[in-house]
């Protein structure tokens, strides 16, 4: 079974991202990038999938600028095969477009399984994963807790649900997407950073996935960006009486 | 210019998000109601009371028990024709099933409106609600999701029809196995007025349960927990408040021994009263706070409970 994860290099998660004054974007420069905390629980599942036998080859894929070679290479670290880059420059890839490309990779891959992660933290869609499925015709677990692939032909996955846990039965091929509890994702030794320089990552234009430069053609155009509504910090009580009295009289909440 | 509201709900009762994300899809324009699942004609009835839905329309069948992503989806496109918007409430199964739709009309979801301001335009947030973007979608057909807790619930109190529809629902690539729904007496996170919420510092489940519940009890509430805390098993998942767990914004939120991180206030912030327990006077948590409480939270929440 071939497994293939699609990874996103985003802005760091411990980052508190500024919005520029002007309001056209957030300020990304010299702002630490990593690899979204989704997808590296979505790199460490399918590792875990070879390292139990029922995964042949891990295969990543990062679709952005050449930049995301570097995102690659942190998920190659922990333990992937090979890396894919599709090359789009600059650009804002759009999440339509991302799973368009993604279709077509999996399919010259023919991958049995394509992971990504739930969200990506930076535009916050939780969209891909679905997308993909829905051009693959392939059925989709999102929102993953528990991955137990049954057989080459079945995977069970366990989805964190509003209400709760629900358990599915997918055919393979099939698309999952991870939730933050699915597993804890290691950290990748020296040697094994070192090792990961080595192993192959193939660069590909669009036109080599077979798609023109009219899928990236965005269908949102962003007006503007800007600074959510700020709250200001309240006041210090200084004991439980105070608190409750501030609630009933001040807040009107009690 | 007509739009199709998906409604939430378990095949007994509509879920209350379906009012509130009816609130964000009547600024579209007119609203017809799409129940689907299986022996849910008291939903569709339910559904028929909100104020300004033009029909409901029902469709049951045996293949949408439980609502799977894949047959739904189908089943909402079947219906697309003769509607410009698409909208549903960004719950679990708003967000499972709308972006296959949008994949499938080849156009972009705008997922999480927080705010419509015309029929194409719409405010949304990105990076943990560190930045609203405001974007004009350029595709024929919108398909959004929408972030109840920015919007009122419309009120029942109306009647409009409801039509059956009878459609030929396949079988899909994936199979439902089972459920493990936490069954709980307390109001529902997401609708819940007052929330009281627990952080690493509880330390086990045993004294998540000691020490949060009966303050919840006290004040009626319902119970949020940090990732730190459901991570850790002293909460089950679906209390997870933050940017990847539940957004809410009851009228009062407690905090108690949550650190604030930027991921936790997204899903807590627009709450209208926040109160923060915790001992650490340096806690972030205290800079979105309107009243603090420096304290050991094993002390103040008995205390609390008891002066209630
Ligand atoms: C991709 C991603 C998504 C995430 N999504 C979410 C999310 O949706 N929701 C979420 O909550 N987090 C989320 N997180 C995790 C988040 O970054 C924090 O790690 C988490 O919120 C911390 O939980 P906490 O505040 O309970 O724990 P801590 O940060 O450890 O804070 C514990 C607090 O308790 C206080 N304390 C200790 N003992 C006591 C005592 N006796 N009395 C009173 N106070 C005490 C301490 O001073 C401290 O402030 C996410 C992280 C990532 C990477
Ligand atoms: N540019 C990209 N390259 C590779 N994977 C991506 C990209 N954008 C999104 N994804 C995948 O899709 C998931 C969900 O992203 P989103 O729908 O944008 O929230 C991410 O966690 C990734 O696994």
């Amino acid at each position: 079974m071939k497994v293939l994860v699609a990874v996103k290099r985003v802005v760091d998660y411990n980052v508190k991202v500024r919005v520029k004054s002007d309001g056209s974007g957030v300020d990304l420069a010299n702002v630490k990038m990593s690899i979204n905390p989704f997808d590296e629980i979505a790199v460490e599942e399918a590792i875990r999938l070879k390292e139990s036998g029922k995964a042949t080859e891990v295969v990543l894929v990062s679709v952005g600028s050449a930049k995301s070679e570097e995102t690659l290479r942190t998920g190659l670290a922990m333990g992937a095969d090979r890396g894919i880059l599709v090359d789009t420059d600059e650009q804002t890839v759009e999440p339509l477009a991302v799973a368009k490309i993604l279709k077509s990779v999996a399919q010259s891959e023919q991958a049995d399984l394509v992971i990504l992660g739930k969200q990506a933290i930076d535009d916050d869609c939780n969209q891909t994963g679905q997308m993909l499925s829905a051009l693959l015709d392939w059925p989709q677990g999102t929102f993953a807790s528990v991955v137990d692939v049954l057989s080459p032909e079945k995977v069970n996955v366990t989805r964190e649900v509003d209400g709760g846990l629900q358990t599915l039965q997918l055919r393979l091929p099939a698309v999952v997407t991870t939730d933050l509890r699915l597993n804890e994702p290691r950290f990748a030794s020296l040697p094994n950073i070192m090792k990961a320089k080595k192993k192959p990552v193939a660069k590909l234009t669009l036109s080599d996935v077979g798609l023109g430069d009219e899928v990236l053609t965005p269908r949102l155009t962003v007006k503007t960006t800007q600074e959510p509504a700020s709250r200001q910090a309240g006041i210090k009580v200084g004991n439980v009486a105070e608190l409750i009295e501030k609630l009933k009289n001040e807040a009107g909440v009690l | 210019m007509k739009t199709l509201l998906i409604a939430e709900h378990d095949n007994k009762a509509l879920s209350p998000q379906t009012a509130k994300a009816l609130t964000a899809a009547k600024q579209l324009g007119p609203v017809d109601l799409l129940v689907m699942g299986y022996e849910c004609a008291a939903v569709a009835q339910q559904a028929a009371q909100l104020q300004g839905v033009e029909k409901v329309l029902l469709v049951e069948h045996s293949e949408l028990t439980h609502q799977l992503a894949e047959s739904c989806a189908e089943t909402i496109l079947a219906m697309a024709s003769g509607y410009t918007a698409i909208v549903a409430a960004a719950t679990t199964t708003g967000k499972n099933t709308l972006p296959r739709v949008a994949a499938k009309l080849d156009v972009m979801q705008i997922s999480e409106v927080i705010e419509v301001l015309d029929a194409s335009t719409f405010k949304r947030p990105i990076y943990a609600g560190n930045a609203i973007q405001t974007v004009t979608s350029n595709d024929s057909i919108k398909v959004l999701t929408v972030r109840t807790s920015n919007f009122e619930a419309t009120p029942s109190g109306s009647e409009c029809s409801v039509e059956s529809l009878t459609l030929d629902v396949q079988a899909g690539p994936s199979a439902h196995i089972s459920d493990q729904l936490s069954v709980s007496e307390r109001p529902e996170l997401s609708s819940a007025k007052v929330i009281i919420s627990g952080g690493r510092a509880l330390g086990s489940a045993d004294k998540f349960q000691e020490v949060i519940l009966p303050v919840a009890d006290k004040l009626g509430a319902a119970v949020g927990a940090s990732r730190a805390a459901v991570d850790s098993g002293y909460a089950p998942n679906d209390w997870q408040v933050g940017q990847t767990g539940k957004i809410v914004s009851p009228d009062l939120y407690i905090a108690c021994g949550i650190s604030g991180a930027i991921q936790h206030l997204a899903g807590m912030k627009d709450s209208k009263v926040i109160v923060a327990i915790n001992n650490d006077e340096e806690a972030p948590i205290f800079q979105v706070a309107d009243y603090g409480l420096v304290a050991d939270l094993f002390v103040a929440l008995p205390e609390l409970e008891a002066k209630l």
